[in-house]
């Protein structure tokens, strides 16, 4: 369906901002004028406030809750714990039965049943008149602990002698995941001429989005059915996975989102709170609210990334990679969360060995549990991690052998489409050398030795990184679009995907005024809401314009069907001779005749001959991943004294395919390459390692980047368009996350490889830089060249 | 947040009345530390006494050879005061360094001295310019008013009117701050007064602010950071935290001393 796009030449986007195709994105007028409607926003008269008690230890045995002093504070309602809510089951994790191999989760009750697990895990629920009483109750309620070891590091989890956080867990593993031949990989290990190893973190972060979870429960006793309203990311997903809690049908609960204030990831799964919210309002039949604070985000909320990976790339003399062996240890936190172990397993197998031809890998998972927040996806999940082992790998290797980093990524390039990776994903195409010698000559590589004197002469040492990235973009989940044509003609898109900053309300108008050729304002997107739109993916896995904007497509070539008949009617013509262009229905081979009738006519004849709307079904199936990719420098300046890491250039040649907005494309990349090098440099959740201790609780100490802490990002995308949906697109809502990491750890290490310093672990923080050259530097001359 | 009465003086007089007649009351400034605390109920306040109507603990003023800053006076104020911009240059400059300008156009310099913060970056300069802290009812030294982690000399119902700095012929302030909270991870103040040379730190003490007298002395035989060539802060004594262990501060106190006399001597 879309061969043309082969012949279509490839563009290069330089300046997104002044792109014809770039529309300022039709939400900025309400978000930054203070009109979004957000969750806590919501009015409801009637409603209680919930608050929800946590556990302050990592790790306890729970030998009695005494709520008596609770109950007596004026405008409480009610004091659940778990004992008052037997008829709920656990919060599921829906990979369960995705995963190969034996994989146990947990029993988790919303509210803790004899233990507590994590500090911040929910031990009681408050319902109250206002928010401070249901607080000020919380306080009044007794809990007697028997506090136990906690074990909060993975590797530690993994050790023989490891506390133990559920019986079932043998060394606190919760699953396996093998994929590939070790055997093979091991051969080729044996003959190869060069094995280069690196030891890599990802280090455990937190979202920290502007806008904390946030919910208001609702029951219906007539219907009896729930209704919840949230600062979520995929409603279906949370209403399937509320239907297990609360042991009813899926119909019976409905979910919808207003304005959402950033998710990443975090939003997307299931938290004890929502459960305990619908039951609430069932019992005490009114709604009930609750809004998370900064320390409930920070301690209860999803983390994520969290994992320690060893990587063996074998090469041969001439640096072509031959082999890729992958040993992780993943840290789930103490519970499985809804998606919790995608980001160690599935999520980075299609990324594995980035955009480089490797023959054989193999990948050996472990998930171990620990006493620390549950673990799920977060922007990019998983891809970063798989591409900063291999791209780490490759610079290590460049460096052994002497070959230029730039030169050995193009030797190894995957060159030849499709291209089928070892653990099966297959590449459509791409222009992976075309994009590192684009992004070589913005670089001004050449230029870099000037600048690093100048660096030298005040003082400072300067660093010079590349690096590159593949993206695999997610095609499942299948995606469904609804156009109703308005009485007004405009037009009501739903569509499953849900945008919660990212713009879809201008960019998925674009994509059907492209169709219809109606005026952008024409189009109403509809979405976050399960009682309006009946199926949808959520959000996630940056495919909602692949998936989504597919499904927009295929819906819109349904609508120009249905309403042929009716425009034949209109024309007097037969349906077979008349043809849809430019927005007008006419007769076949008459361009420009009088007969010929628009769109929004021939939708009103629809609703005056047949009492119904026009409307229309598009269903996007079993769609490939897309492989969005890129090439990125960076250069950076360290003071030698104290360590600190300043970020000066940041430059991306990127591959998004065909551009819809080539300015909400190059916004979504600028936050996602702020939160990737926000990891590379300062983000970090840290816990006590003896305590269990939560000791990044707020940003006092968990450090974000700001605006002065980033450069001016360069950018340049080059649309090579892709046929895994009829737009040619790719997704780019993860991108940045994705490529960033490796880009300026590289450059650091450039900066302080004359010292001796061969590794640093993320975050680079100015402490962490200042010991790794002090180090250097206490080590014998001989132990700093391999 | 618990429930509180809420009263608003207007001037620091009225101010100590209500203080000394309400049970269990607290001042409120800028609110930037306290309201934070209460929201997270660590503390409970019964009563809230507003200065932000006292005229009379606003301003600056250069007083013979003393810059007189009023209590109420915010961060971004004196950052931007030409008085204290000509008189001690690096007195503005730490202003112009607190925070982010939320902070500075809320945060006072009485409520920063007050709360003692540790890591704040006014009790460096106080020290090391020998300021003056004048209440409604005394004067303090800067050494007497400042008795440890969140502590200070002051008494219950007593009210910071003024802060006064004498003038020094040069000074210098430099700051690693907190990548997280930006608050001082290690700050460090220098001020000359004839041949007198003192040299504070914030940010790096367990016990709060503190003065390093050994590279007071160097700096005393010729004031220059090459005096300080060599020179190490030991970690004893030096706080620990995920930012900065006691090894990584003590070796920020070198640094930042060198990086503030070069202010200093504008070298
Ligand atoms: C995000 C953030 C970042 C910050 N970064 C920095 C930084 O980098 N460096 C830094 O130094 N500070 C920093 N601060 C602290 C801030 O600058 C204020 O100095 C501090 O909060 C106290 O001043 P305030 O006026 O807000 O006092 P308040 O919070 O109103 O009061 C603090 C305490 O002082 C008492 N008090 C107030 N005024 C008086 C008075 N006149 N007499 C007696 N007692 C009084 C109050 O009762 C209270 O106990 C930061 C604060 C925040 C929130």
């Amino acid at each position: 369906m879309v061969d043309v796009l082969k012949a279509v030449p490839l563009r290069i986007t330089t300046d997104a901002a002044s792109d014809p195709r770039s529309l300022r994105r039709f939400e900025d007028e309400r978000f930054l004028t203070g009109k979004g409607r957000y969750q806590d926003d919501e009015q409801a008269v009637d409603a209680l406030h919930g608050a929800v008690l946590r556990s302050p230890h990592a790790h306890a045995a729970i030998l009695s809750i005494d709520i008596t002093a609770a109950l007596e504070i004026p405008g409480v309602r009610a004091v659940y714990t778990a004992a008052d809510l037997p008829d709920l089951d656990g919060l599921p994790c829906s990979l369960v039965d995705k995963l190969p191999g034996p994989f146990f989760v947990p029993h988790r009750p919303p509210l803790a049943e004899e233990r507590v697990r994590h500090v911040g895990d929910p031990v009681a629920f408050v319902v109250a008149d206002n928010a401070e009483a249901a607080r000020t109750a919380c306080e009044a309620i007794v809990v007697d602990y028997d506090i136990l070891p906690a074990v909060t590091d993975l590797e530690a989890a993994a050790a023989e002698d490891a506390p133990k956080i559920w019986p079932q867990a043998d060394r606190n593993e919760a699953l396996r995941y093998r994929l590939g031949d070790p055997g093979a990989v091991e051969d080729v290990m044996r003959r190869a001429a060069h094995v280069v190893t690196c030891r890599v973190v990802n280090n455990r972060i937190v979202a920290a989005a502007l806008e904390p979870r946030s919910a208001i429960g609702r029951f219906d006793p007539g219907r009896g059915s729930y209704e919840l309203s949230l600062s979520g990311a995929s409603v279906h997903d949370i209403r399937r996975e509320l239907a297990t809690v609360l042991c009813v049908p899926p119909d019976r609960i409905s979910v919808r989102t207003p304005d959402v204030g950033g998710g990443f990831g975090m939003k997307n799964v299931t938290y004890p709170e929502y459960a305990l919210l619908l039951v609430a309002a069932e019992r005490l039949g009114r709604p009930v609210r609750w809004v998370a604070d900064r320390m409930d985000e920070f301690t209860s909320g999803a983390h994520a990334r969290d994992n320690l990976t060893v990587g063996r790339l074998a090469l041969d003399e001439k640096g072509r990679f031959l082999a890729l062996a992958v040993e992780t240890i993943a840290n789930l936190g103490a519970y499985v969360s809804s998606l919790g172990p995608g980001s160690a397993t599935t999520a980075p197998t299609p990324a594995m060995g980035g955009l480089y031809d490797i023959p054989v890998m193999s990948m050996d998972v472990r998930c171990v549990f620990t006493n620390t927040a549950p673990i799920d996806a977060y922007r990019g999940a998983g891809k970063p991690e798989a591409n900063y082992l291999i791209e780490r790998l490759a610079d290590e290797a460049a460096h052994r052998l002497g070959i230029d980093a730039a030169k050995l990524r193009k030797r190894n390039f995957i060159r030849r489409f499709p291209y089928r990776k070892p653990f099966g994903a297959v590449i459509d195409g791409g222009d992976f050398a075309g994009n590192l010698d684009r992004l070589l000559v913005l670089a001004d590589r050449p230029g870099f030795r000037r600048r690093k004197a100048l660096s030298r002469r005040s003082g400072k040492l300067r660093g010079f990184g590349l690096a590159c990235f593949l993206e695999t973009s997610r095609g499942g989940p299948d995606e469904d679009a609804w156009l109703t044509m308005r009485p007004d003609g405009g037009v009501d898109m739903a569509v499953g995907t849900q945008s919660n900053g990212q713009g879809h309300e201008t960019s998925f108008a674009q994509v059907l005024s492209e169709q219809f050729r109606l005026p952008v304002e024409a189009f109403r997107l509809v979405q976050g809401d399960t009682a309006l739109v009946p199926t949808g993916g959520g959000h996630g896995g940056a495919r909602s314009l692949h998936m989504g904007g597919g499904a927009l497509v295929l819906a819109a070539q349904a609508m120009i069907e249905a309403a042929k008949p009716a425009a034949a009617q209109l024309l007097q013509a037969e349906p077979e001779v008349v043809s849809f262009a430019d927005g007008q229905f006419r007769v076949s081979a008459k361009p420009g005749a009088a007969r010929e009738v628009g769109l929004a006519a021939v939708a009103r004849h629809v609703a005056d001959t047949t009492g119904r709307a026009l409307a229309s079904h598009g269903a996007h199936r079993a769609a490939p991943i897309t492989f969005p990719n890129g090439a990125q420098m960076a250069e950076v300046e360290i003071d030698p004294e104290t360590g600190a890491v300043d970020l000066l250039r940041y430059v991306a040649v990127d591959d998004y395919g065909r551009l819809i907005n080539p300015l909400l494309t190059e916004a979504q990349l600028h936050g996602g390459l702020a939160q990737g090098i926000g990891q590379a440099l300062m983000e970090e959740a840290r816990y006590d390692p003896e305590s269990g201790q939560i000791l990044s609780a707020t940003f006092m100490d968990y450090a974000v980047p700001r605006a002065m802490d980033l450069p001016f990002f360069d950018i340049t995308m080059a649309e090579v368009p892709t046929a895994a949906n009829p737009l040619g697109v790719k997704g780019v809502g993860q991108a940045g996350c994705i490529g960033a990491p490796q880009v300026v750890i590289a450059a650091i290490l450039d900066a302080l490889r004359p010292l001796g310093v061969t590794h640093v672990d993320m975050p680079a923080t100015p402490q962490r830089v200042w010991h790794a050259m002090r180090q250097a530097q206490d080590k014998p001359a001989s132990e700093t060249r391999p | 947040m618990y429930a509180f009465t809420y009263h608003k003086p207007t001037s620091a007089r009225q101010a100590a009345t209500l203080l000394a007649k309400k049970e269990d009351a607290k001042l409120l400034a800028g609110g930037h530390t306290l309201l934070p605390t209460m929201k997270q109920r660590l503390a409970s306040p019964a009563a809230i006494v507003d200065l932000g109507a006292c005229a009379d603990l606003k301003g600056i003023t250069l007083k013979g050879r003393n810059i007189v800053i009023g209590a109420m006076t915010t961060h971004a104020e004196v950052a931007a005061s030409a008085e204290v911009q000509a008189a001690i240059p690096a007195l503005a400059y730490l202003a112009s360094h607190i925070g982010d300008p939320h902070v500075r156009h809320r945060g006072t310099i009485g409520g920063s001295v007050a709360n003692n913060d540790p890591a704040a970056d006014y009790p460096a300069a106080l020290l090391a310019l020998g300021a003056t802290v004048i209440t409604n009812k005394r004067k303090l030294t800067a050494e007497e008013f400042f008795t440890g982690l969140y502590e200070t000399a002051l008494e219950e119902g007593e009210i910071i009117t003024k802060v006064s700095f004498p003038l020094v012929s040069k000074a210098g302030y430099a700051k690693f701050r907190n990548p997280a909270s930006r608050y001082a991870m290690v700050g460090v103040f220098v001020a000359k007064r004839g041949s007198d040379v003192r040299v504070a730190v914030t940010g790096a003490g367990e016990g709060g602010v503190f003065r390093w007298p050994e590279a007071e002395t160097a700096l005393k035989v010729r004031f220059s950071p090459k005096s300080l060539d060599g020179f190490k802060h030991g970690s004893k004594g030096i706080n620990g935290d995920i930012h900065a262990d006691p090894e990584y501060r003590a070796h920020l106190i070198g640094v930042m001393t060198r990086q503030a006399v070069a202010q200093a001597t504008g070298k």
